[in-house]
């Protein structure tokens, strides 16, 4: 082998580089997501269900607050009938957080571990539950 | 006929992850047991390469002039384009790998009536090749935010510059416009020049489409057919952590993506995609051009045994002289 003492500490570099998500986490054992759902709001309702199924919330609740947005702001329209027929009323703040007070534990917790930060709070309110 | 096999190879791999990806008894293979061959085959068969590369012994320096060499105080010598230190060839590299300099001289030759023949500039494959390669790094960064957790400052910046636009939710990431218009158009330009669809080979088809696969799925996920992020950030760590969970419940779409980086991944080592490693073995960029400065002794040179003249006229100088003949050791 010829170089050596060039291609081995570049390889070396190399290998840590790539493998650093591999040592990065290294010892760690908090919970990956770690968000709350149950608030005593939640705890109230008869059936724990949320606006559209837990599935879609999950994956795509950023889509349902967007056409939310547009019907109200672009529609004027201020009410929306659910997959199962339900009436919300379109609000972030009264019906979203009505039910999800705990937005720092929730809505927070699971964004700040996926690296997503909406700025709708620059002008929509949170719950006071965390405006501390 | 390569195009067409790439092709296929391509769609059948996406046919096979998604038709993997509702059967349980799949899941564990297209989700762990792949992604963790891969990681093994990518990692040794990579360094097995630079090993083997590293046998080749590069005694002399190749000087690809692009620049005036060191020579008389008075010259003006060019730097980087013909370093004589380590310190040039350093500079020379880094330009090389974070601008791609020797692509941007990049020319179009054509032969036009006369018949006179014309270089033109052609920047197109600089451009595309860059704005290719950063966006992929990008992606490829932003997207540790799946395997680690507490996110890195780096991880968190790269992504609020990428999403500045701030267009639609979730939003839009300007590497993937970028990524997807940069390899199409690398891509077609091996379909539409014909000199070029003459040299390609199906290894030239089946990284880009591979490439478009990836990024059409991920876009697919991203800005469609959303998928469950918390699952895939659970799953993402528990590889990481090497305790691994099979995800669930998120779409086949994922299976998908997951499946064709795997692929990709693993064809890495042993296709040409390994310019990754050669770039920084360029012959013609990582040495000085100092060939005359320096006494380079090439290794395999075989022990010759010398004859000088000198010895030559001090073994036969008598019989030389005999017959005549002028000597060298007189004549002074
Ligand atoms: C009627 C009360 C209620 C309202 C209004 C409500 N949610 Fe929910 N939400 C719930 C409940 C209950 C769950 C847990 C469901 C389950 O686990 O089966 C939930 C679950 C979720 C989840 C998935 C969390 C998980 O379990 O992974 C998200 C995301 C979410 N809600 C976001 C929202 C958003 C955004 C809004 C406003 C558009 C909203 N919710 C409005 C009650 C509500
Ligand atoms: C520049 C300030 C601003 C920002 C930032 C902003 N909004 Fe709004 N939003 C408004 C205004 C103004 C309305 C109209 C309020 C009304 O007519 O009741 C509105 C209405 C809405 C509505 C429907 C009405 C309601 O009360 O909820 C939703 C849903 C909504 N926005 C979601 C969002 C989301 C999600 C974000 C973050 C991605 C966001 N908004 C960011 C200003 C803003
Ligand atoms: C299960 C984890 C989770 C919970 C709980 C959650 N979110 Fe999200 N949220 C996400 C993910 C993941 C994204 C999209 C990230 C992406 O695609 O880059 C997102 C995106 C958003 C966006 C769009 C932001 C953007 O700039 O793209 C808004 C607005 C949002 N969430 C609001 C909420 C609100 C309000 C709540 C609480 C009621 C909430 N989320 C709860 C995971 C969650
Ligand atoms: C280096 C190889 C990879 C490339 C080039 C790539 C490319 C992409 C692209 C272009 C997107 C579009 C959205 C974005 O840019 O974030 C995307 C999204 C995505 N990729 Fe990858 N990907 C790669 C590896 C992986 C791996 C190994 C995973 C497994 C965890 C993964 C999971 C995802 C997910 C979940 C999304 C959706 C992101 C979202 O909705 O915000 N990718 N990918």
């Amino acid at each position: 082998m010829y170089d050596a003492g060039k291609i081995i500490p570049g390889l070396i570099i190399f290998l840590i580089l790539i493998t650093f998500p591999l040592w990065y986490s290294l010892g760690q054992s908090a919970p990956v997501l770690g968000y709350q759902v149950e608030t005593p709001e939640i705890e109230q309702l008869e059936e724990k269900e949320c606006v559209e199924s837990v599935s879609y919330m999950r994956a795509s609740h950023m889509r349902l607050l967007d056409d939310w947005r547009n019907e109200v702001v672009r529609n004027s329209r201020r009410t929306y009938i659910n997959n199962a027929g339900k009436t919300y009323e379109i609000s972030l703040e009264a019906t979203c957080f009505g039910c999800h007070t705990n937005k720092a534990d929730f809505c927070d917790t699971c964004h700040s571990s996926l690296n997503v930060e909406p700025d709708c709070w620059n002008c929509h309110s949170e719950p006071k539950e965390s405006q501390l | 006929m390569g195009l067409k096999a790439s092709l296929i190879i391509v769609l059948s791999l996406v046919a096979l992850a998604s038709a993997g990806a509702g059967v349980s008894f799949f899941q564990p293979l297209l989700a762990v047991v792949i992604p963790y061959m891969v990681l093994a085959v990518f990692l040794v068969g990579l360094c097995w390469r630079v090993f083997k590369w590293a046998q080749a012994p590069v005694p002399f320096r190749i000087p690809t002039t692009a620049g005036q060499q060191k020579s008389f105080s008075w010259l003006k010598a060019n730097k980087l384009d013909n370093p004589s230190n380590t310190a040039g060839v350093i500079g020379r590299m880094l330009l090389e790998i974070l601008l791609f300099r020797s692509l941007f001289r990049n020319t179009k030759a054509e032969l036009r009536k006369g018949p006179k023949l014309t270089y033109g500039w052609e920047k197109w494959l600089w451009l595309a090749g860059l704005l290719f390669h950063w966006s992929f790094l990008v992606v490829a960064i932003r997207h540790l935010r799946f395997f680690i957790q507490p996110i890195p400052a780096l991880v968190r910046f790269t992504e609020g510059l990428d999403g500045f636009l701030q267009l639609g939710l979730p939003t839009v990431y300007i590497t993937d416009v970028l990524l997807v218009l940069a390899v199409t158009y690398l891509f077609l330009r091996r379909i539409v020049i014909p000199q070029l669809r003459y040299i390609s080979l199906p290894a030239d088809y089946f990284p880009l489409l591979m490439i478009l696969g990836i990024a059409f799925s991920g876009i697919t996920m991203r800005y469609f057919l959303r998928v469950d992020l918390g699952a895939v950030k659970e799953f993402a760590v528990s590889l990481a952590m090497f305790s691994p969970k099979v995800p669930e419940g998120i779409g086949a779409v994922f299976y998908v993506h997951l499946f064709l980086v795997s692929v990709l991944f693993i064809y890495f080592s042993f296709s040409k995609l390994m310019h990754m490693g050669g770039v920084f073995l360029s012959p013609t960029r990582n040495l000085a051009n100092n060939n005359r400065a320096k006494r380079h002794i090439n290794p395999w040179n075989y022990p010759v045994d010398v004859h000088s003249y000198a010895e030559y006229e001090m073994e036969f100088g008598n019989k030389m002289k005999g017959a005549g003949l002028p000597l060298e050791k007189e004549e002074q």
